[in-house]
């Protein structure tokens, strides 16, 4: 078939007319995509401009060492950190033994038996695809699979299993102070008093409860008044947890958290560790196979060790998308409990993203500065991750071939 | 010549045989082990789909909700916990509206970026342009809502229209197709990058300038690269929800009005989630009903860009 351009002669005579035009038509291309692809740097830089504008004011010490709070001007972000930190290191945990076996056995075994063979492409697609699932369906997984371990072992009001957590209701007497009577569990409703019960005042003495009846005179002994108490008082169920503290179902805690971003990062990882797994030259497994090494002794003595600066990474990669990712942690932790302090692995941490979505979302102005700063803490961060990303390439990474 | 007692086989089995046989045990052991934590990754795709699935069954199975009403009507809840009907539509229409929008951004700026960096880019250049797409696509989610919420809407879109609401559509799509550009741009890029070089030179060869190279020969070659390019943008925009959550609004509602404020299907997720919902009743199932849904949608869209994308690999091996 004859092009139209040369069996119509007006029209090939337009075309080398036409050739100047093109010319020019190339050389505006090339400022039009100068100018678009520099819109990527400028929008980089005007995001960044704004918030370092609105941010740096609000950024001093105070800032990263102070707890949250309701008050714009008191709040900091060092709650959201250590909780940010945890969740970061169980993630870290759970994800680095399970990405790179997987890794490996995608790219280490390359099976003949056909059953294998499916297996091993199964497993991959499934991986890519893996890779596409939002994040906040990610969040549904772990509010189903974690924080509730599907309904199986108790509920969160009574737990199956826990250790580490001390559970009493708390009075407030006439005087007033403190007596806390400990209970069994969280789900039990406020004791009966009785006199005689174990109890504990306020300085966490231990005493023996005395109750008296409504309407009776209260004792004048101060060391009596301390642990008197009137009948029919009801009290309220605070719980105090130790660093060991542990139950099931896991309940909004760090470690559920730490979980799903497991699942988010998972597919990042595996991709990225397979990657300096296919980079490793295979003359290098050639020679240890040659030498009689088995499958795994080439893994573990060759292959591995080469790959390494690229698996670590990848997985610093892979953590720094867990530390920004908030929305499934929105999902499982709602927006409540922004002041507590982790200091277990059962805490309702907040971390930093879901801070900042907290700030961002209130109406008070003064809070979207507090965002900003903690946007530039979180980036500062995510800089550092970076930071030693390339520095770990750079001092492992050898030449391999 | 003396008869020999045979030995039993223990006996003269030798030590190296019994080491290589506890190899060969340690071998399957961690072919195992292996094997067992590559399936961890199937059995989260089982457990994503039988909990949205089981779940979802539960909510269609609420006296408040009926399954027409659900894929047929266009009318959600504003109040959590309300009477109103659970008709799906509003949802999909917000999240359809946030990632045209992105898609808008994203495509041109992407595609544009990706031939300048595959055909034109001076290497100085390109060493500062790809470093910074690294960053644009580095940087949390939550960060280019609050972007979006404090700088575009008040600072752009409220300069030039006066009309635009506070929370509207414009802005969350603008700041979900900044996040898309990078994904664009790389996918973009690889897909122009795997044209062989003889198909530009056949082309150069016929006079065309640079210009007519990348765009009647270069460009149609990688379609089918370009369209899964476009197809895996298209899924993560609309699985986006950060941005969407905190400047799209949370008013569901049928609109096509970018200035309008709307209601995205994570958007909603992110509003049920926070309002600390009881864990029983329409509106904590519905979370997982919409969870599904968009579960579909995007996992279509997955494996039809790979599907594409696998077609156009075979193409030029």
């Amino acid at each position: 078939m004859t092009p139209a351009i040369l069996s119509d002669p007006q029209k090939r005579q337009d075309s080398l007319r036409s050739t100047t035009v093109r010319q020019w038509k190339n050389r505006l291309f090339v400022y039009f995509c100068t100018v678009v692809a520099g819109a990527s740097v400028l929008i980089l830089l005007v995001l960044l401009g704004a918030i370092f504008a609105q941010g740096m004011h609000f950024l001093d010490w105070d800032f990263l060492t102070s707890p949250a709070s309701m008050k714009p001007t008191e709040t900091g972000v060092a709650t959201g950190l250590v909780g940010t930190l945890l969740v970061c290191g169980v993630c870290a945990i759970c994800t680095l033994p399970l990405g790179v076996a997987t890794a490996i056995f995608l790219e280490e075994y390359q099976p003949r038996s056909p059953f294998f063979r499916n297996l091993r492409s199964f497993i991959q697609l499934n991986i890519t695809n893996l890779a596409g699932v939002p994040s906040v369906v990610y969040g549904i997984l772990g509010l189903t699979a974690f924080v509730n371990l599907f309904g199986l072992a108790g509920s969160l009001d009574q737990p199956a299993f826990e250790v580490g957590a001390t559970h009493y209701y708390q009075f407030l007497n006439e005087e007033p102070r403190i007596v806390r009577i400990p209970v069994a569990s969280s789900a039990q409703d406020s004791p009966e008093l009785e006199t005689g019960m174990l109890a504990y005042t306020g300085s966490g003495r231990r005493v023996r409860l005395n109750v008296i009846a409504a309407d009776a005179n209260w004792p004048d002994d101060p060391k009596l008044a301390a642990r008197t108490l009137r009948i029919g008082e009801t009290g309220g169920l605070q719980t105090e947890t130790s660093w060991y503290h542990f139950r099931l179902p896991f309940g909004r805690s760090v470690l559920a958290i730490g979980l799903t971003l497991m699942l988010v990062v998972l597919p990042i990882l595996i991709t990225a560790s397979q990657e300096a797994l296919r980079s490793v030259p295979f003359s290098l497994r050639e020679g240890a196979f040659g030498l009689g090494a088995t499958r795994w002794q080439t893994i573990r003595n060759v292959t591995l060790p080469a790959a390494i600066p690229g698996i670590m990474t990848g997985s610093i990669i892979a953590m720094s998308r867990a530390i920004g990712e908030a929305a499934p942690i929105v999902i499982i932790s709602g927006v409540t409990s922004q002041t507590v302090m982790a200091h277990s692995l059962m805490s309702d941490s907040p971390v930093l993203p879901l801070q900042i979505f907290y700030w961002s979302g209130q109406a008070i102005q003064e809070f979207h500065d507090v965002a900003a700063s903690g946007i530039i803490v979180l980036l500062g961060v995510l800089l550092l991750f970076n930071a030693a990303a390339v520095i770990l390439r750079q001092k492992l990474q050898k030449p391999l071939s | 010549m003396a008869y020999e007692v045979p030995l039993r086989k223990a006996e003269y089995q030798p030590a190296i045989l019994r080491a290589r046989q506890a190899r060969r045990w340690r071998e399957t052991g961690v072919l195992t082990g292996l094997v067992g934590a590559a399936a961890f990754s199937v059995l989260t795709t089982v457990a994503i789909i039988g909990i949205l699935f089981a779940q979802s069954v539960h909510f269609f199975r609420m006296p408040e909700v009926t399954v027409s009403e659900f894929f047929f009507t266009a009318k959600w809840p504003v109040l959590i916990g309300s009477d109103d009907n659970y008709g799906i539509w509003p949802l999909i229409c917000g999240s359809l509206l946030v990632t045209l929008i992105a898609m808008a951004v994203a495509l041109p700026l992407g595609l544009v970026t990706a031939i300048y960096l595959s055909e034109y880019a001076p290497r100085k250049l390109r060493s500062v342009l790809k470093p910074t797409l690294e960053v644009l696509a580095g940087i949390p989610t939550v960060v280019y809502g609050f972007f979006a919420l404090t700088f575009i809407t008040p600072m752009i879109l409220q300069k030039i229209d006066p009309s635009f609401n506070g929370f509207n559509a414009a802005s969350a799509g603008i700041a979900v197709g900044i996040l898309c550009l990078p994904i664009v741009t790389s996918l973009t890029e690889d897909a122009l990058q795997s044209v062989p070089r003889s198909l530009r030179e056949g082309a150069y060869g016929l006079g065309g300038t640079k210009l007519d190279v990348s765009v009647r020969v270069v460009l149609p070659a990688a379609l089918s690269g370009l369209i899964s390019a476009t197809l895996l943008a298209f899924a993560r925009a609309m699985g986006e929800t950060m941005i969407v959550a905190l400047a799209a609004g949370q008013l569901p509602q049928v609109t096509f009005d970018p200035r309008d404020q709307i209601e995205t299907m994570t958007g909603f997720m992110v509003r049920a989630a926070k309002g600390d919902i009881e864990h029983t009743g329409a509106a904590y199932y519905s979370l997982y009903a919409v969870a599904g849904t968009l579960f579909i949608i995007t996992f279509a869209l997955t494996v039809l860009g790979q599907l594409i994308r696998r077609r156009f690999r075979e193409e030029y091996r």
